[in-house]
């Protein structure tokens, strides 16, 4: 591998490869490892007490558990989704899919901001199409934990049907027509053959749905108003903190957060070579 | 070619005698059509509503107001030059980690997804801590609009990356190898056979990464802060929002939302100005999400 | 379980898959479905599976008409040109797996899998996964899986495409052998007239959809009932209206008023058969193959004229293929009589 890699004809001078090297590596290095550890350093800069007690505190604790309550609701909802989706756009031809497929696509190009304002305005209590209705009936969307589910579903409602569409089309079809034959009706062929070959790629959605969802910050801070301790996510948390001058808990939150971005880094890695396998 | 951004080949056309779980069936479509339209395009079709709700002579003083130009102007100018910036060094890196061997590319290949991961928020705060008035490096551009440039760039590197390492993966050395014996330097053969087989990826990522760079809020939020001057479209709209200005909110936010469509049009014309590499939308953006490169070259 | 095919008619879109196609397969048969790429062979099978609903037309397995019946009910075996394995499971669960859906029990299940692994030769690598295995041990593994259930019905869709010519060989004869074990009515669809001839009972020849020929490798080969029947099973010269097969064409150095002059271009020794390739006064390309004795005999050299005289050519009336009668008359008489006549020397 390595012999054929660096055959190669353009950058073969020396001269060249290092010159792209430090170009390359060091741009990276400025923009995405100082970052990384930067937050080591001042989350522990007073030592590891002030960070500690931020995180623990009544409003960390809630935070940390609101973030997780959004993954737990919202990653199945779209998991089920995403698979029914891609089922749908792989193995039946229906004219609807095109548009379905470009829909799909809008969360990745829309700015959060306008994701959590277009909830805002729907589920507003003032004149929202559905407000006022469903205040009758005693439902609180905004400010409160449904609305935030809302938009942590939409921001990251594309990544289990992204990444599902292109196994479910490497796969082909045969192997379900074989179960069929062998006297498989579709629940079966879809549980024994469909869905176990299919499964690394739903779990590498998986992965990206809950980073999405365990990161968003724009979309919840409009629909959620940002209550301390009860419509407060772990991000949300960082930029209270931060408004308050309260750095430990500001940076204490993002190594928490940070941590999890690499285990979800770790995570797609790994995914990505049993696929490969 | 097909227009229909799902495409697929026919060998993977459902044949008949096959039903798996009713989702062809009027069943699995309603549930599929009504998920959408309850997540998404209900939402957004009452944010259009409200922006035209008081006119559209409202809609347009909102939009034109001086603050609000400022931010657009900000915004858009903004995201161009980090595109441009991001074209380059990403496709660099993509070369690096395509057809280059050094220690640690693996890890580099997999830290590339880092602004995927990362919350924007704790971008924000690190970028702050980095390169604001505690910097380790003394340089001190916090709250400037270049610290927005720089924050862009952290939100959008990986775009133009995944989008062009697949093709450089793909690629067919034998060209390469062609040239090279008929004469040609390794600049030239970078220029006339390398750079136009990339450049339907290169332009798809590009305008992927634009999309997201125009919308982009929680990195910007704390590293450039609100100020009239740095102050990107999303902050302006969030803080219309606080001061009860809805009307506003949404003019602008309307203006977002028809760049984005236009992003993901363009997206879809290039595929097609590209089509020989019978890649669709959602293949960019699969690619986006780093779906299958290892970052090896074969 | 005989199958029989009456009237069957299925298009994709604009393209006419099928036309009015019926054929018959006698229970215990091994049937082939010959034709080139595009014949319709391929779908008719699929269309007995059920993988395929006909447009018209009906599908009758062992007196039932099958046709509405979906195909988890059809009780077919199926064994596809790329193995469609199921890649995640072992060899043992693949096989297995028809019998699992049945909910046989566990020892139930584990003796009859390795009761045909050992059938397919296979038993040892019951633990393998697909992937592990060579192409021709996924085919066979393919193959038991079809056999576990017992089917009524065996197909197979071109089930040696995508081996190795050796391996395909060698599969074709043990298909062969297990089949005279098994008696499993078994129909399967090929492109190599030399793989259905060597193996089948009964070829039927399709191109276009339609239904050619049905008939054993001799009756096709003796009797060819058109122009494509004839060039498909064999290799064919065409002079004016008739066909002569290349070792019906005899080779001699004095003209008569049966021979035609041809100018030998080229002398090719492929083994044990030689090759010679004439081109006649109008220009028409032949060959006629001969022996190494013969060729040693006549002292052929490029370039020289030689006289071909048919043995024995066919000529078909008309150009429509599936009405004609295969007539063999000797080329020059004047009668062209439907009856057959083999010519005399």
């Amino acid at each position: 591998m390595s012999s054929a890699s660096a055959r190669s004809h353009v950058a073969s001078g020396a001269v060249s490869r290092w010159s792209l090297r430090v170009l390359g590596l060091g741009f990276l290095a400025l923009l995405l490892v100082a970052p990384l550890v930067i937050i080591f350093f001042e989350t522990f800069k007073d030592g590891i007490q002030p960070p500690l007690d931020a995180i623990t505190s009544p409003n960390g604790l809630h935070a940390l558990k609101l973030s997780l309550l959004m993954v737990v609701i919202a990653v199945p909802l779209n998991t089920i989704f995403g698979v029914a989706c891609a089922l749908l756009l792989v193995r039946h031809k229906w004219k609807g899919n095109a548009l379905i497929d470009s829909v799909i696509n809008l969360p990745f190009a829309l700015s959060p901001i306008v994701i959590g304002l277009a909830l805002y305005l729907l589920y507003s209590t003032n004149d929202g199409w559905f407000g006022p209705t469903l205040a009758e009936a005693g439902l609180e969307v905004l400010f409160s934990v449904p609305g935030m589910v809302l938009a942590s579903i939409f921001v990251s409602l594309p990544f289990v049907v992204r990444e599902t569409v292109p196994v479910l089309q490497e796969i082909g079809t045969e192997q379900e027509q074989a179960a069929s034959t062998l006297g498989a009706n579709g629940w079966q062929t879809f549980w024994r053959i469909t869905l176990p070959a299919i499964r690394w790629g739903v779990a590498y959605g998986v992965v990206l749905t809950t980073a999405r969802v365990l990161g968003e910050f724009g979309a919840v801070t409009i629909v959620s108003g940002s209550i301390s301790g009860k419509t407060e996510t772990l991000p949300l948390f960082v930029s209270k903190e931060f408004e308050r001058f309260s750095e430990p808990g500001a940076y204490g939150a993002s190594l928490v957060l940070a941590l999890l971005a690499l285990m979800t880094l770790l995570a797609m890695n790994l995914l990505k070579r049993k696929e490969d396998a | 070619m097909e227009a229909n951004p799902a495409a697929l080949p026919p060998s993977a056309a459902p044949r008949a005698g096959i039903r798996l779980p009713g989702v062809g069936t009027g069943i699995g479509r309603g549930y599929v059509v009504l998920y959408l339209s309850l997540i998404v395009l209900i939402p957004l079709a009452a944010l259009v509503d409200k922006s035209l709700s008081s006119g559209l002579d409202n809609f347009w003083t909102q939009v034109s107001s001086p603050q609000a130009v400022r931010s657009l102007k900000l915004t858009l100018v903004a995201s161009l030059i980090v595109v441009a910036i991001n074209a380059f060094f990403g496709t660099i890196i993509a070369w690096l980690l395509v057809r280059d061997e050094f220690p640690g590319k693996a890890a580099v290949n997999a830290i590339i997804d880092l602004p995927f991961a990362l919350p924007t928020i704790v971008a924000s705060l690190t970028l702050l801590a980095l390169y604001g008035n505690e910097s380790p490096f003394g340089i001190d551009i916090a709250f400037t609009r270049t610290a927005v440039v720089v924050a862009l760039l952290f939100v959008t590197l990986p775009f133009v990356v995944r989008a062009v390492q697949p093709l450089l993966i793909e690629m067919d050395r034998e060209m390469e190898e062609a040239a090279a014996s008929l004469g040609a330097s390794g600049f030239t053969i970078f220029r006339r056979i390398i750079f136009p087989n990339l450049l339907p990826g290169l332009a798809a990522g590009v305008a992927l990464a634009f999309a997201r760079a125009l919308g982009e809020f929680g990195s910007v939020l704390i590293f450039a802060g609100g100020l009239p001057d740095t102050q990107v479209s999303s902050v302006f709209i969030r803080s219309q929002v606080e001061s009860g200005n809805e009307t506003g909110a949404a003019a602008v936010s309307m203006v977002l939302l028809l760049a984005s469509l236009l992003c993901l049009a363009a997206i879809s014309l290039i595929q097609r100005w590209g089509s020989r590499h019978e890649r669709s939308t959602s293949d960019v953006v699969a690619n986006a999400l780093n779906k299958d490169v290892s970052g090896g070259g074969v | 379980m005989g199958i029989s095919v009456e009237g069957a008619n299925k298009s994709f879109g604009d393209f006419q898959a099928l036309d009015d196609v019926s054929i018959e397969v006698p229970d215990g048969s091994l049937t082939a479905l010959l034709g080139p790429s595009g014949s319709g062979k391929s779908t008719l099978l699929r269309a007995i599976a059920g993988l395929e609903t006909l447009d018209g037309g009906r599908v009758v397995i062992d007196d039932e008409d099958v046709s509405k019946k979906p195909t988890q009910k059809r009780e077919v075996g199926f064994v596809f040109q790329h193995y469609a394995a199921f890649k995640h499971m072992t060899v043992y669960e693949n096989v297995g797996f028809g019998l699992k859906i049945r909910k046989w029990d566990k020892a139930k299940i584990s003796d009859r899998v390795h009761e045909l692994l050992r059938l397919v030769q296979l038993d040892g690598l019951a633990g393998r996964y697909p992937s592990q295995l060579s192409g021709g041990q996924r085919q066979r593994m393919a193959l038991a899986r079809a056999l576990a259930v017992e089917p009524q019905v065996l197909l197979l869709d071109e089930p040696f495409g995508a081996l190795d010519a050796k391996v395909r060989k060698d599969l074709r004869t043990w298909l062969r052998h297990l089949h005279d074990e098994m008696h499993v009515t078994t129909i399967f669809v090929t492109h190599d007239q030399e793989e259905a001839m060597d193996v089948a009972d009964q070829l039927v020849v399709m191109n276009n959809g339609q239904v050619e020929q049905t008939g054993s490798a001799d009756e096709l080969y003796e009797h060819p009932a058109n122009e494509f029947v004839m060039s498909f099973v064999g290799e064919v010269n065409r002079l004016g209206d008739d066909f002569v097969r290349p070792h019906d064409m005899e080779v001699v150095l004095d003209a008569d008023d049966r021979t035609k002059e041809g100018l030998v271009q080229r002398i090719v020794t492929l083994g044990f058969e030689v090759r010679v390739e004439l081109v006649l006064s109008d220009g028409t390309e032949v060959w006629a193959q001969l022996t190494r004795a013969e060729l040693q005999r006549l002292e052929l050299r490029e370039g020289q004229i030689a006289y071909l005289r048919p043995i024995q050519a066919k000529s078909f009336n008309g150009s429509s293929p599936s009405a004609s009668q295969g007539a063999s008359t000797p080329p020059g008489s004047q009668d062209d009589g439907e009856a057959e006549v083999s010519a005399a020397v």
